[in-house]
């Protein structure tokens, strides 16, 4: 009895897990794409929050789930732009513009939301076609009863939305990109020392804007899948400092895709549990306080980033406008 | 037998290479003016001039990399526009330049086809790659692991590598800039058994390069480039490096410094044992030991990256290291709290890093601020234990530079604003002025116009005349010759050999250099 | 010689990129559907157009000046701060600590200790990130921003627990006794004959900005340890020739970044609310990165631009009233646009202005 229960919980647990990591691996692998081509991204928490916005705009309008990801994409894409035109063509600081763009997202999401919908910033409630809806794996149903594996398969691997399934693919066809094909080449080539690229003929700059855009699209589909699959509809300061915990998660999978995705399930796990279990007691003593369990995500970002985890070195160009010596 | 044939190419109708009237400036800086070249088809030219000349830019315009604001190139007797390196890749102009373009995580074949992949995916071209590097080491002695990463790889394959790149894009002229300066001499031996070989195969070859010896032994015909503008074009065979060097700097040139005898005092610094680690773990300094007494120059020479560098800075304080070191007599904390540079200019060591653009001074600073820089704490320049004694520190700068003939004579003008020699004379002017035990200096003059090297060098030597220690470590075997009472060979991050620099000669110090067992004489 | 003259790149260059930034903010508040010119016109009649509207401006401004000088001293180190807003937010904490413990006879008694319990737990919000980046590379922007997080949910948890207060159903503290009173602009000018509005909340903590920006300019340019910060921020590896300890001048240099931070506490938790409310920063940490770059890290700078973006928010304010389809986050915008124009597509201004005057040089020779 109180093993089933244990379980339920754990399949629980798992679940949330998966649904709440998502938005991480898409925005940490943003990141991978942006860093290896050597821009760094601090802007991903601003593209999602500006793509979450215009994606539940969007779905709400059309009544469209997907019409709302291609303009949440759309927004995110030309932050992205921005971003590139900062600091590839004017050579500016990548921190700032990164920072500046988080901050015109959080104003911008609201000043036009009060504007259109006079809610505080939230955009209206999403339903039906407007929201994704869960998708049964096959066999799903079949298999249910098993021991362990029927719901670990049908409860936490099936139910559920696309753009999970999606973001989970997403894992290898970037580690295929990056170290299968000559865009991938290139792009690392940039990040590690843009000069060889540059002597061999090719554009420098072209192959960073295309990672700061591929960065763009990821971002835009992690915002959207925030306000028409993890929620109903956008509201402000949605994406809560996800964005820079996925640049934690980044520098802990030391800029490699699959590490990334344990990096991002970790802190998912983690959000999964302060969510869940906001009053955890302590063998009846005292209860850990429900802004411990809150802040738990944003002191262990802080504790992988002090380094108890090894030395992560990142790509060598990252950071820096590349300039033709002379 | 194929010395006729080369001559016999000189004469041929249309050159590989012909350039006219190329000028190019740098905003008020005119870096090539007006300069006319050909180069004939298989045959080795050099280009010999000294820093700053506009070699290096010449060649960047013939590569791609700028666009020249006047003038037209030539390839193969067509006019050939060459607005980027595409087209002069496709030009058949290949480079190796003097810092290598190569990423360093990447495997040899991956660098190879960087930029010439045959498609949207990597396996068939680095397939292909794979076979091409195996016919092109059989042809040019050019082998090489293709499956290392560069970083594994010594200077010498790296640059080979760059080679690979090149002929793998099938190139037909070859631009070397200063291709040897991180070489050992048998390395460059080898390099130059490349570019003959290549030459007998056809191919055209321009070498960069301020090393008159290169010059002679390696090229058919050569021009001397001078403050942008090239003065002369010659045979090798009709030419000496004496002429060579006058052309380069426009006047006779006193290759020897004056010196008196060294007066050898008590050992000042006394090094035991020395072992240095890098960040990642790799011995960088395998146990050294030597001494400098007073009033003696010991010269460290040695390939470029063979634990140089790495010595300056444990001595300096930058670096942590283990063993022992003394000054005067006093054990220096090499790891700890009184390792730092404070700690050692407290002790009487003065240091005038190698890169002075980036240790040495805070290009951003003004004159006066770099002029008490590692020195900020000296109550001389304290108003009061919480303020700098600006006016005082000025005061004292306007001096330095009157001394030093540092110009423009302005304390106030930022670092950046000054040119090479004139930064290291801002240096220089603030460690000799210490009145330190012991000087260290790392290349003192690399990047330096010709008049201010004989200053510099003067210092150093009254430097020594006044009973001090002085610790040079230089790449330029000439400048240790001149200098240094004694020369210690670095190879490897050990010392390989010591020797009276009366009784030594650079064919001796080049064998150790390169890292051979010499018994002395 | 350099390339533009200083005074363009002091001003004119700094002038466009704020030109730039409001032209893209009326796009905005166009887009909206408003008149952006009725909106500029209604944002200086809110911030100057009466002592009411001035004392809001320059109660703001104080703020901004203490968070501006935030960022810009670790700027001059290298570092980017973000963390104004926690240390500013955690600093109230020591402020309302230290005026609590006691029954003050006099303000000018109190003050000087609640400026340390502010500047201590400012620093102290600033520490671990410091720390961190000096000894283990931690990536201060990341850090830094974690802990506004983190620094929220202590507020949270401290107003909700032993500081609330038991009368009220909201997360704040107990108001404070009426000997840490600090004088208002009211009570300072009225003996002068001069009437200033009673409502405004500006407090001698505007001096205290004032003296602390004079502090900051003498810090840099005139001790050593500015001279090291300075030396620091231009070329760490200079620093360590120069046997300067990387490792002090970070966490030096945090530690007065977050004291700075937190003397945002003075004006407004003891200077307005005279209570421990639980949001009482309101962004202000933030504006401060747009003031510093605004500012060009310059004390002087710091104390214009905090003018001005004291006048954007009492002026975004009056805004509401009058247009209130524009919501008070438009200042944010605005905030964020001067930010991206002055400070990362500085180049697209300072291009075209460096190749103006290579001309006008020309034509002059």
């Amino acid at each position: 009895m109180e093993l089933t229960e244990t379980f339920l919980q754990l399949i629980l647990t798992l679940d949330m897990t998966v649904r709440l990591s998502v938005v991480l691996i898409l925005a940490c692998l943003a990141g991978l794409f942006s860093e290896r081509a050597g821009i760094v991204d601090i802007g991903l928490e601003g593209k999602m929050l500006i793509a979450a916005f215009f994606s539940a705009v969007a779905a709400y309008h059309s009544g469209n789930a997907w019409i709302g990801v291609l303009a949440g994409i759309a927004a995110s894409m030309t932050f992205a732009l921005i971003h590139g035109i900062a600091s590839i063509a004017y050579r500016g600081n990548q921190l700032i513009s990164g920072v500046a763009l988080n901050f015109l997202a959080s104003g911008l999401t609201v000043v036009i939301g009060n504007a259109w919908y006079k809610e505080g910033g939230r955009t209206p409630p999403l339903a039906g076609e407007a929201r994704f809806s869960e998708i049964t794996l096959p066999f799903a149903d079949l298999i249910r009863d098993l021991p362990v594996i029927g719901p670990l398969y049908a409860d936490v691997i099936s139910g559920q939305k696309a753009i999970v399934y999606l973001a989970f693919l997403v894992v290898p066809l970037t580690w295929w990109v990056l170290f299968r094909t000559r865009f991938g080449l290139r792009l690392r080539a940039v990040g590690e020392n843009p000069a060889s690229v540059d002597t061999a003929g090719i554009s420098v700059n072209r192959q960073r804007y295309a990672a700061v855009l591929i960065a763009g699209v990821l971002c835009g589909i992690a915002g959207a899948y925030l306000a028409t699959s993890q929620a109903a509809s956008f509201g402000r300061e949605m994406t809560a400092g996800r964005g820079y915990i996925a640049l934690a998660a980044l520098i802990f999978a030391k800029w490699r895709p699959f590490y990334a995705l344990m990096a991002c399930l970790l802190f998912g796990l983690l959000e999964a549990i302060s969510n869940l279990y906001p009053n955890i007691d302590v063998f009846g003593i005292f209860s850990i306080p429900v802004q411990f369990t809150q802040a738990l995500p944003y002191i262990l970002t802080v504790v992988i980033l002090a380094g108890f985890i090894g030395k992560a070195i990142p790509p060598k160009a990252s950071g820096e406008p590349y300039i033709k010596e002379r | 037998m194929a010395n006729d044939s080369v001559l016999g190419r000189l004469t041929d109708a249309a050159p590989a290479i012909e350039l006219r009237g190329i000028t190019k400036s740098f905003g008020a800086v005119e870096a090539n003016k007006n300069i006319s070249l050909k180069v004939s088809k298989g045959t080795i030219h050099g280009i010999v001039g000294e820093n700053g000349a506009g070699k290096s830019t010449l060649m960047s315009i013939l590569y791609g990399f700028y666009k020249a604001d006047a003038g037209e190139i030539f390839i193969n007797g067509r006019k050939t526009p060459i607005p980027d390196s595409q087209a002069a890749i496709a030009a058949g102009i290949g480079m190796v330049h003097q810092h290598f373009k190569l990423v360093e995580n990447f495997t040899v074949l991956e660098n190879v086809i960087l930029g010439a992949e045959d498609g949207a995916l990597l396996k068939p071209s680095l397939a292909k790659a794979r076979a091409v590097l195996v016919d092109l080491a059989r042809e040019y002695e050019l082998e090489v692991d293709p499956d290392q990463t560069i970083e594994n790889l010594s200077v010498g394959h790296q640059q080979r590598v760059e080679i690979l790149k090149a002929l793998y894009r099938q190139a037909d002229i070859l631009i070397l800039d200063e291709p040897t300066g991180v070489l050992t001499p048998s390395e460059a031996e080898h390099l130059f058994r490349i570019l003959k070989n290549l030459r007998d195969q056809g191919k055209t070859l321009i070498l960069i390069t301020h090393k008159l010896k290169e010059i002679m032994n390696a090229t058919d015909t050569v021009s001397v480039m001078r403050r942008g503008e090239m003065t002369a074009t010659v045979k090798t065979a009709d030419t000496s490096p004496g002429e060579l060097a006058e052309l380069m700097v426009g006047r006779k040139v006193l290759l020897r410094v004056d010196k008196k005898p060294a007066a050898t005092g008590k050992t000042v610094l006394e090094v035991r044992d020395l072992k240095v680690k890098d960040s990642a773990g790799v011995e960088r300094l395998k146990g050294i030991s030597f001494e400098v007494c007073a009033g003696e120059i010991l010269g460290i020479a040695g390939v470029a990256g063979n634990g140089q560098s790495e010595l300056l800075e444990v001595l300096g304080g930058i670096a942590s290291a283990s063993g022992s070191v003394r000054i005067n007599d006093h054990q220096l904390d090499l790891t700890g709290r009184y390792s730092d540079g404070q700690s050692r200019r407290a002790r009487g060591i003065s240091h005038v890093p190698e890169d002075r653009q980036r240790l040495g001074l805070i290009m951003d600073f003004m004159a006066w601020e770099n002029a008490c820089f590692g020195y900020h704490h000296d109550p001389k320049y304290q108003k009061n234990p919480l303020m700098m004694d600006n006016g005082a520190i000025l005061a004292d700068t306007e001096q330095k530079m009157q001394r030093f003939d540092i110009r423009p004579p302005n304390p106030r003008l930022p670092a950046h604003s000054f040119s090479g020699g004139n930064q290291q004379k801002i240096v220089l002017a603030r460690e000799i002025e210490r009145n330190p035990d012991i000087l260290l200096v790392g290349q003192p003059t690399r990047g330096v116009d010709i008049g201010a090297i004989e200053f510099i060098h003067q210092q150093i030597v009254a430097l020594r005349d006044a009973g001090k220690a002085i610790l040079l470590v230089s790449v330029e075997l000439d400048e240790i010759l001149s200098l240094s009472d004694r020369v210690a060979v670095m190879f490897d991050g050990r010392i390989q050999g010591e020797r009276i620099t009366a009784e030594t000669d650079e064919k001796e110090l080049g064998l150790l250099m390169a890292g051979m067992n010499v018994e002395a004489a | 010689m350099d390339k533009i003259p200083r005074w363009a790149d002091i001003f004119l260059v700094p002038f466009i990129n704020l030109v730039l930034a409001f032209a893209a903010s009326g796009l905005v508040v166009l887009a909206i559907g408003e008149n952006p010119f009725d909106a500029i016109y209604y944002m200086i009649r809110g911030a100057l157009g009466s002592t009411s509207g001035l004392g809001y401006t320059l109660y703001y401004a104080t703020n901004y000046i203490f968070t501006g000088l935030a960022v810009a001293v670790a700027f001059h180190a290298r570092l980017f701060n973000i963390g104004g807003e926690g240390q500013a937010a955690v600093s109230g904490i020591g402020v309302a600590v230290v005026v609590l413990a006691f029954d003050w006879p006099h303000w000018a008694l109190a003050l000087p200790f609640a400026i340390i319990g502010a500047g201590v737990m400012g620093a102290a919000w600033a520490f671990i990130p410091a720390y961190l980046q000096a000894k283990r590379g931690s990536h201060i922007v990341i850090t830094t921003i974690m802990f506004n997080f983190i620094g929220a949910a202590l507020m949270g948890f401290l107003l909700n627990g032993i500081l609330k207060n038991p009368n009220t159903q909201n997360a704040e503290s107990i108001g404070f006794g009426p000997g840490a009173h600090l004088p208002t602009a009211h009570e300072v000018l009225a003996p002068l004959g001069i009437a200033f509005s009673k409502s405004a909340p500006l407090n001698i903590s505007f001096l205290l900005a004032l003296l602390c920006a004079a502090g900051v300019w003498f810090l840099l340019w005139r001790t050593r340890l500015g001279y090291q910060i300075r030396a620091f921020g231009q070329s760490e590896a200079a620093a360590k020739y120069a046997g300067i300890s990387s490792v002090k001048i970070i966490i030096l240099t945090m530690l007065i970044s977050g004291a700075l931070a937190g003397m945002l506490s003075i004006n407004v938790v003891m200077g307005e609310q005279e209570r421990l409310i639980k949001e009482f920063v309101e962004g202000a940490g933030f504006v401060g990165i747009a003031v510093a770059l605004m500012g060009r890290s310059h004390p002087f700078g710091i104390v214009l631009a905090a003018l001005l973006f004291g006048m954007l928010t009492q002026g975004g304010f009056e805004l509401l009233w009058e247009m209130p389809a524009i919501s008070r986050e438009m200042v944010l915008v605005i905030q964020a646009l001067i930010i991206l124009f002055t400070g990362a597509l500085d180049n697209m201004v300072r291009d075209p202005v460096e190749k103006l005057f290579r001309r006008i040089r020309k034509g002059r020779i």
